[in-house]
């Protein structure tokens, strides 16, 4: 129960002061600089103050906090992953996010709908198979269902998809969940803000100050700070601040497109995702459908949309829903998705000493933004890898021992 | 899109072949220059030259293109190309 607002029913101090401070000027050292003031940096931010007592620590956002991937994903929230590592990371973030509107006394929207990916082929099926087992055995609600229980939890849906890509079955997953994903960056920050924690919007970061193999400081548009420890957290700029540490990493960047419809009234309660017609939907608290497709086919740095796309996407969700030949789409927008070959993140420590990496997020950070802020603040205050994290090292590239989490990226990018 | 061999064709018709990357010598490369070659790459916004296929000819060749803005600045055969690194 949000008692602010009991308080604020009850009080005429209206309204509320606004997120969190204004910080003004850098100071000219901290303990530790976060480089990105999305959900992740922010995370971390909030779990290096309160779990770890670090709070002369700054944030550096070159826009304004959550304006980057935190603002432009699906939110869609799962932890049926498919290896080890990556479900009891996940599930562990499912965890978390269930007792954040609490945590930061702040309504994040978290609504729990289920989670369907549909399997439209045999092969397809037998993955859903394995993923449900591997889920099982680390206790997590995965199973295989038939069409029978899809269309139950979804009457609407044309269940043959037009006739050429019958639905045999899918992988539901009943902790599914969508929340309000620019409160994530708000909760998180205004918690780091309380504590301490500088939030320095509109502050840029040139170059970042390494001498002898060791983070000594960061060079921002502000002036420069020193600094011991870096935690770059920039979703699709990580390649642009590996360079300025001379770390070479896999990371490639490909823009993600995502739309909205028109709002409509309540009638989409599961998540669907289908990866053969390269869909994730769901509807949200407006009630727009919130639509997804796969990566756009090609390298670039920026996050323009296309025509391709809404047409696309379009044409696959007629094949799911005809009845919404007529709904409009209000908006597309495009993120910067972080990639990597095996497509888990590249989290922990670097062979440059304090320059922590929280990348590669690809198409799949926002579900992970509690665990990831919660692992990255232990790696920071310890100087070392969180166990959670350690299948997701850097050095995994360098010893051919990737993690292979593309079959659970729901649709395959 | 303007192919080498066919001329200027819609968008559609062409697949993207990744970044150029020139290869060490396998023989003489050592685990890590493998390893840097198989998985890492130069992924800020630059202007790079890749690896295009016009589809309908599968024809192979290289563009030179602006990845922060999306332009292409010209397209070439590879045999044609003077890239540094590229093995003879």
């Amino acid at each position: 129960m949000p008692w602010r607002l009991v308080r604020f029913a009850l009080s005429k101090k209206h309204p509320e002061p606004r997120m969190f401070a204004e910080p003004g000027e850098l100071k000219s050292s901290y303990d530790a600089v976060i480089i990105g003031g999305g959900g992740h940096g922010l995370a971390a931010a909030y779990y290096l103050a309160r779990d770890h007592g670090m709070t002369n620590v700054a944030v550096l956002e070159k826009g304004y906090i959550g304006g980057g991937n935190t603002g432009r994903n699906t939110t869609i929230i799962r932890s049926n992953y498919l290896t080890p590592e990556g479900v009891k990371f996940y599930d562990t973030s499912v965890d978390l996010w269930k007792d954040l509107s609490q945590d930061f006394d702040l309504n994040l929207f978290y609504s729990t709908r289920g989670h369907f990916t549909l399997a439209h082929t045999d092969s397809a099926l037998r993955t859903m198979r394995w993923r449900a087992e591997v889920n099982k055995h680390y206790g997590v609600d995965s199973e295989v269902v038939g069409p029978s229980e899809i269309l139950k939890a979804c009457p609407q849906m044309d269940i043959t998809c037009g006739g050429h890509a019958p639905v045999l079955g899918a992988l539901y997953h009943a902790p599914g969940a969508v929340a309000r994903h620019d409160t994530v960056a708000w909760g998180y920050g205004r918690g780091a803000s309380l504590r301490g924690v500088e939030i320095h919007q509109q502050t840029q970061v040139m170059g970042i100050d390494v001498q002898g193999g060791k983070v000594r400081g960061v060079q921002t548009d502000r002036g420069y700070i020193s600094t011991p420890k870096v935690l770059c957290a920039v979703a699709g700029s990580t390649p642009r601040m590996t360079d300025m540490v001379g770390l070479r990493t896999p990371i490639y960047i490909h823009p993600l497109q995502a739309m909205v419809s028109e709002p409509m009234k309540p009638w989409l309660n599961p998540i669907l995702v289908s990866g053969s017609l390269h869909i994730y939907v769901s509807q949200s608290a407006r009630g727009e459908l919130v639509m997804g497709a796969s990566l756009d086919p090609y390298e670039v740095h920026s996050t323009r949309s296309t025509l391709d796309f809404v047409e696309g996407l379009s044409a696959h969700m007629l094949d799911m829903f005809p009845f919404l030949s007529n709904a409009k789409v209000v908006r597309q927008w495009a993120g910067m998705a972080d990639m990597t070959p095996d497509f888990a993140p590249i989290m922990g420590k670097t062979p440059v000493e304090g320059f922590y990496l929280d990348a590669g997020w690809g198409t799949w950070g926002f579900k992970a933004t509690p665990v990831s802020g919660k692992t990255m603040a232990y790696t920071l205050a310890n100087d070392r890898n969180h166990e959670l994290i350690e299948g997701f090292s850097l050095s995994r590239f360098a010893n051919y021992a990737l993690t292979g989490e593309k079959g659970a990226a729901s649709v395959g990018h | 899109m303007t192919c080498p061999i066919n001329g200027p064709r819609p968008i559609s018709e062409f697949v993207y072949g990744g970044a150029f990357r020139p290869m060490p010598d396998p023989d003489a490369a050592n685990d890590i220059q493998w390893a840097d070659y198989v998985f890492n790459r130069s992924g800020a916004a630059a202007v790079k030259i890749e690896w295009w296929c016009h589809s309908p000819s599968t024809t192979w060749f290289m563009v030179e293109r602006d990845t922060a803005r999306d332009v292409i600045l010209r397209s070439f055969l590879y045999s044609d190309a003077a890239i540094e690194g590229a093995p003879k």
